[in-house]
């Protein structure tokens, strides 16, 4: 997909000045998703369950190499064709590859970011191969034609005004159609669709090294079809989805499913070993999972990094986030929005052009105290920041002026004089001042203490 | 008891009245405060844009200024979490004794008075007043405070009005709000729009009180904002 992370405050500042109904939208979605949380967290031992978590996931990324190799091996054996992938480009050349052979025009998908990051409906429909999104809200956003703003729910930006008047005009709904027969207009349309494809084509939440099973999560039944129906199913699995075991699965899925909606379990699991074996009624002739790097072994190889791996893309970090809350995710440029999109972006797409969105945070925690395999989100956030500035790619104002201020903050005297300077300036003054200027096109005047406490001290009776 | 008060820059400049009713709470509760004169930034606002050299320089500053402390109190759960988790991390290994021994030593306003000083109750003069009681993030997540201050607002007689978004980030974050002010605006407007109207809206964070009354101002009036030492002085002084 296109890539805008760097123009992150001025899509941010468009969508508050142009598109006030989005804030709306998404503080409503976020707040009631973040209260299914909660609640699903306080019904078991959250604490304990997110500790084993974040040990299934540390322990899989810490023998990556070793779980990789174990997995291809139990996926050869199920009968399913495995590929990797290390770049965008070469999950582009193997779909291309796969869409020949088994003359693919027609792909049906279930919701995935990886291919939203890889941008592969672009790559197939380059082909001449039709791409239809079976996530309702996957499909909603393509046909507006935009990318997804939430890593669980990609249509939470919009109204329901925004999608009746989509199906008005898209399906021939009534103008005020209920969500049912929105829903209904989408499963007529996505039926025939799941019906006529020749490939489907998914994500996978885990991938059990043990036991070669791929696990996909959903709440639509959509994946279910879209794996079933077609006769070649090809998932696309980021590397950092391995897990050892298949006694982890369970608890896994279960844990991402309280983090994400609320659910103690998704209403489907989908735990795939192969393409349909003889005598078997129904299922793809060929399953392929291609094995996607992308960007990941460096991840891994960064102490300062690898932790993010160990996300489980249930979005609970983006449905908490004060900051993705007043804009949804399309302020952030890029598939992964919110705090974990600001941890990924500078790793994966580098600091020039990700480097801004670790600043797009207050850094309140919110999203590390949600976090179901404990990421320390807002740490890394930090991280980044230095990273940023040791690497001079921080406004130079900014340096100048923070210098500036650790200066006279050692010369006690001096740093008192400089704000009772500032004190008695006037505030149209004030108003041009860096940093004061933007604070103040949004705040009342400076409430300043006439005199200062330390100088009230300094002069009274203690 | 004796007790450093390291007021914080933007208490000093801001909360003037507040630093000084945080003095006479402490006195009130058999506390012998001192204000060391040398004290100027705990360095946050570099530490969080990332500017580390520049954070450093002002934490030695301060750990020097503060090194006789026997307690420090800050009047600012942010500065506070600064001293006592920030500077572990901005100087790692080399941090040595100094940075332990404040951490340690290092507590917020509501903190010390219940965990410290053993004291749950200052006064009573909050009867039949409603108070909104903004937590801030990091009293919230890195200090572990919630309670202590609910706990000195009820007993003193407030009636704690519920508010959705009261755990939630105000939006100041410190250069956050200017770099990102509009960002930060529709931050502290999601706080104020779901405000109950209260008598008084409280918190023990300077930064998020200037945040969020500067936005109510802007936005042309809005509820009383008052820092919890005022508030907590003027229920033990029976003057609230």
């Amino acid at each position: 997909m296109d890539v805008h992370s760097r123009d992150y405050a001025a899509r941010a500042r468009a969508i508050l000045r142009d598109e006030p109904h989005v804030r709306e939208a998404v503080i409503g979605a976020t707040v009631a998703f973040d209260q299914h949380r909660e609640r699903a967290y306080g019904e078991v031992d959250s604490d304990a369950w997110r500790a084993w978590a974040s040990d299934v996931k540390s322990h899989a990324l810490t023998n990556l190499a070793d779980y990789l190799e174990e997995a291809e091996s139990r996926l050869t054996e199920n009968g399913v064709v495995v590929h990797w992938a290390e770049t965008a480009a070469d999950v582009h050349s193997v779909l291309e590859a796969v869409a020949a052979d088994h003359g693919v025009r027609k792909v049906v998908k279930g919701k995935s970011m990886l291919s939203e990051e890889l941008g592969v409906n672009d790559a197939l429909e380059r082909q001449g191969i039709e791409v239809v999104e079976t996530d309702l809200g996957e499909y909603v956003i393509q046909l507006f034609g935009e990318p997804p703003s939430h890593i669980v729910g990609p249509a939470i930006h919009r109204s329901l005004e925004d999608i009746q008047e989509l199906f008005h005009r898209v399906h021939g709904t009534p103008p005020h159609a209920t969500p049912e027969d929105l829903a209904a207009a989408a499963r007529v349309a996505l039926r025939e669709a799941f019906l006529t494809a020749d490939m489907g084509i998914t994500g996978g939440n885990f991938l059990v090294a043990e036991t070669g099973t791929l696990a996909l999560i959903e709440n639509e039944g959509n994946i279910r079809l879209a794996t079933s129906a077609p006769k070649v199913h090809v998932a696309l699995v980021g590397i950092e989805k391995v897990i050892a075991r298949w006694s982890d699965l369970a608890g896994m899925l279960q844990l991402t499913s309280r983090a994400a909606t609320g659910q103690a379990v998704g209403t489907f699991v989908s735990m795939i070993h192969g393409p349909r074996r003889d005598g078997e009624p129904d299922g793809p002739e060929a399953v392929h999972v291609i094995l996607v790097d992308n960007g990941r072994t460096g991840m891994l190889a960064d102490e300062a990094t690898w932790e993010a791996l160990k996300c489980v893309r249930c979005g609970a970090c983006l449905n908490v986030c004060p900051v993705y809350r007043q804009t949804g995710g399309h302020a952030y440029g890029w598939v992964y929005s919110g705090p974990i999109g600001a941890v990924l972006a500078p790793a994966l797409l580098g600091l020039d052009e990700g480097g801004a969105l670790p600043f797009a945070s207050t850094l309140c925690g919110a999203c590390t105290e949600v976090c179901p395999v404990r990421i320390p989100l807002h740490d890394m956030l930090l991280t980044w920041r230095r990273r940023t500035v040791e690497a001079g790619k921080a406004p130079a104002t900014e340096g100048l002026l923070l210098s500036a201020y650790a200066a006279a903050a050692k010369r006690p005297a001096l740093f008192r004089l400089g704000a009772a300077g500032l004190q008695l300036l006037p505030m149209a003054v004030t108003r041009r001042l860096p940093f004061l200027k933007s604070w103040l096109a949004v705040h009342g005047d400076l409430p300043w203490s006439k005199p200062s406490f330390l100088r009230r001290w300094k002069a009274g009776p203690k | 008891m004796r007790a450093t008060l390291f007021v914080t820059c933007l208490g000093d400049q801001f909360f003037a009245d507040a630093c000084a009713d945080t003095v006479e709470l402490l006195r009130s509760l058999g506390v012998d405060v001192d204000v060391a004169m040398g004290q100027t930034c705990c360095g946050q606002p570099a530490y969080n844009a990332g500017h580390w050299p520049e954070a450093r320089s002002i934490a030695s500053h301060t750990l020097g200024v503060l090194a006789d402390a026997e307690y420090l109190v800050v009047p600012s759960g942010s500065c506070a979490a600064m001293m006592r988790t920030g500077y572990g991390e901005l100087f790692g290994d080399d941090g040595g004794r100094a940075v332990a021994e404040l951490a340690g030593r290092t507590f917020e306003l509501a903190e010390f008075i219940v965990g410290v000083l053993g004291v749950d109750a200052v006064g009573s003069g909050l009867a039949g007043r409603r108070v909104a009681y903004h937590h801030g993030c990091h009293a919230l997540r890195e200090l572990g405070s919630r309670e202590e201050p609910l706990t000195l607002l009820r007993n003193a007689g407030a009636e704690l009005v519920q508010w959705e978004a009261a755990e939630e980030c105000c939006g100041f974050g410190g250069l956050f709000s200017a770099k990102l002010p509009e960002v930060s605006a529709a931050m502290a407007d999601r706080k104020l729009d779901t405000l109950p109207d209260p008598d008084i809206v409280t918190s023990a964070d300077p930064g998020c009180l200037l945040h969020l009354s500067g936005r109510a101002a802007e936005r042309g009036g809005g509820p009383v904002f008052r820092h919890l030492a005022s508030v907590l002085w003027e229920a033990a002084n029976g003057r609230s």
